[in-house]
């Protein structure tokens, strides 16, 4: 239900973590469920399922085109299989195979990114994945998922296994406000309204979406009540909750840890120009790619904090008619 | 299915099929002949006679898998297939028409007896190895086979898969290679030598076998083989000709990718008779 209680966002678990303890679970209640690695096992806490489940555990070695593939011919053959690796290896070196051979024959490929955005920190621009969902985005059919935090992945794994076709799933690599209470319901491409208000809407996925709730208290503080909206299923979009966020609040912002311009953003500018117009505006990585930093100094320097959330919604709510 | 032994039988099997090849690709103004006539007894030897299948089940779980990598030259696939009464031979012509089952490269969409979607070369060997793991961990008997144009494995993505498939000792997995040593922009070994290519395999922990891929007893026996080889898997390197069957396009780059006129056709079809 949507409140306007104060969220605790205490530190949780990162979703990378998150979703290397669900594939667990899922291979204890699910024969058909098998696991590709691509040498980062460890990182992308695919190792477990791959200790408790030898057989069904696939380690690959640095070959993701390779990999996507064989994790296709598994899912042919009425497997479930999770391909797994960093989102930038996987989504760039891996993109041809997700598309021919996952999303073109619709097969029940399940495809995950850990190590997603700029928050990954120290190792830089070329270990970081910027333009994933938009990639993603791109596969006809594909379903594309963005967990904010450790209990929306647990509950997004379970039904991207339960779900069938071919999907990307978007983790990261640093630690997760914990955004959800453990009984918290997931439905693929259903949003959660977080916060409800009228003044102004902001649309977030991943870690943005706590950098939202913060942004939505701040306002609160200047009299504005800021709608907060989990898009945590990127395609497809809920139509309806961004057609009546537009019409009731009529300024919408969006952010990502993303490219802004080819990510969650501009997919929901399409909705709202297609149904209900209404001022807009964009938070996330401008064209450019990042560095080496600590994850929070990048958080802050790159412009994905709760403050350019909250003056994003100001300049919106000024250009609204 | 009842199986077809007799070599002379899968010979005169093969004549017909590079017969509608020639129909196929001529009514549908475009398509890729050479590579066609060049897999053609491979193509024939393994659904008549190797392949555990059955094309009135065609879901069959523990049926064997053939994947046609090269998949540009699925003319002789299904001309094999229509043959085998997975589809009807009489819209064989309606190849690469709008809305026909048989698309330009191997589509389950529209032709869901295919074993997989193909086209984007380099990439069947490794829907082979999810196949064939498939297969181990439901303890199927089923064998996966997988076609290769010589050209296609310049693509990095089959060394790859080349390198993975040994590594989980795949014994139920059997490549095939046509090396009919042309592809479109020329002579493989003008565009991208693949030689020593069997010691390439070799060397990946492959057990090898060479031949006429165009000689249907060696092709028994190399399928034989293959079967029969436990803890690693099986690459035949099939010498072939492009074009086989038909004087003039035969090792003529130009057939690679250009449909006969109806002229040419006609002497092709003189040729098959």
């Amino acid at each position: 239900m949507p409140t306007r209680t104060k969220f605790e966002l205490k530190m949780g678990a990162a979703t990378r973590e998150a979703f290397g303890k669900a594939l667990v679970e899922l291979g204890d209640s699910n024969p058909n469920v098998v696991v590709l690695d691509a040498d980062l096992a460890k990182s992308t806490y695919t190792e477990a399922f791959g200790k408790k489940f030898p057989d069904r555990f696939f380690e690959c070695g640095i070959a993701e085109a390779d990999m996507v593939a064989i994790g296709a011919g598994l899912a042919y053959s009425g497997k479930i299989p999770f391909v797994s690796s960093f989102s930038t290896f996987l989504m760039n070196k891996g993109f041809e195979q997700l598309r021919v051979t996952a999303a073109f024959p619709r097969v029940n490929l399940k495809s995950v990114g850990t190590h997603s955005g700029i928050s990954i920190g120290e190792d830089g621009p070329s270990q970081m994945s910027i333009e994933d969902i938009s990639l993603a985005c791109s596969l006809a059919g594909f379903v594309v998922i963005c967990p904010a935090d450790e209990v929306a992945m647990t509950k997004l794994v379970r039904a991207a296994a339960a779900y069938n076709g071919p999907l990307f799933i978007r983790a990261g690599r640093a630690k997760a406000a914990v955004v959800y209470g453990p009984d918290q319901e997931f439905e693929i491409g259903k949003s959660i309204e977080l916060l409800e208000g009228g003044d102004v809407t902001l649309i977030a996925a991943g870690l943005l979406l706590a950098e939202s709730i913060r942004a939505a208290e701040t306002l609160e503080a200047e009299g504005i009540t800021a709608r907060v909206i989990d898009m945590h299923t990127i395609k497809p979009l809920d139509r309806e909750a961004i057609a009546r966020a537009a019409r009731e609040t009529g300024a919408i912002v969006c952010a990502e840890e993303h490219l802004k311009d080819s990510g969650l953003g501009v997919r929901v500018a399409q909705i709202v120009a297609e149904t209900h117009p209404a001022a807009m505006e964009f938070v996330g990585i401008d064209n450019t790619y990042a560095e080496s930093g600590s994850p929070e100094e990048l958080l802050d320097k790159y412009g994905l904090r709760a403050a350019n959330v909250a003056e994003a919604a100001r300049r919106a709510m000024k250009r609204k008619r | 299915m009842q199986k077809i032994t007799n070599p002379v039988e899968l010979a005169a099997i093969a004549k017909q099929v590079r017969r509608e090849v020639i129909e196929m690709i001529t009514a549908a103004k475009s398509g890729h002949p050479g590579g066609s006539l060049s897999v053609t007894e491979i193509v024939v030897t393994l659904f008549f006679e190797v392949m555990r299948i059955d094309p009135k089940n065609p879901e069959w779980k523990d049926r064997d898998r053939f994947i046609l990598s090269k998949g540009h030259c699925c003319p002789a696939l299904y001309s094999v297939m229509a043959k085998c009464g997975y589809c009807p031979e009489d819209q064989l012509n309606t190849l690469r028409k709008l809305g026909s089952i048989y698309q330009g490269h191997p589509d389950v969409r529209f032709l869901p007896a295919l074993d997989a979607s193909t086209g984007s070369l380099g990439e069947g060997l490794s829907l082979g190895i999810g196949m064939a793991l498939a297969a181990r961990l439901d303890s199927s008997p089923a064998r996966v086979y997988v076609a290769l144009g010589d050209g296609e494995i310049q693509e990095g993505q089959i060394w790859e898969a080349a390198m993975c498939a040994p590594k989980y000792k795949l014994d139920n997995l059997c490549v095939i290679v046509d090396y009919n040593r042309i592809q479109l922009d020329g002579f493989v070994k003008d565009i991208m030598d693949l030689e020593p290519l069997i010691d390439k395999w070799r060397s990946f922990n492959w057990h090898t076998v060479e031949l006429d891929g165009h000689d249907i007893p060696a092709l028994q026996r190399a399928f034989a083989e293959a079967a029969s080889t436990k803890g690693k898997p099986t690459v035949l390197i099939a010498h072939t000709i492009k074009g086989k069957g038909v004087s003039f396009m035969e090792n003529n780059p130009k057939f690679h990718g250009t449909a006969p006129t109806p002229e040419e056709a006609k002497r092709a079809l003189q040729e098959l008779q």
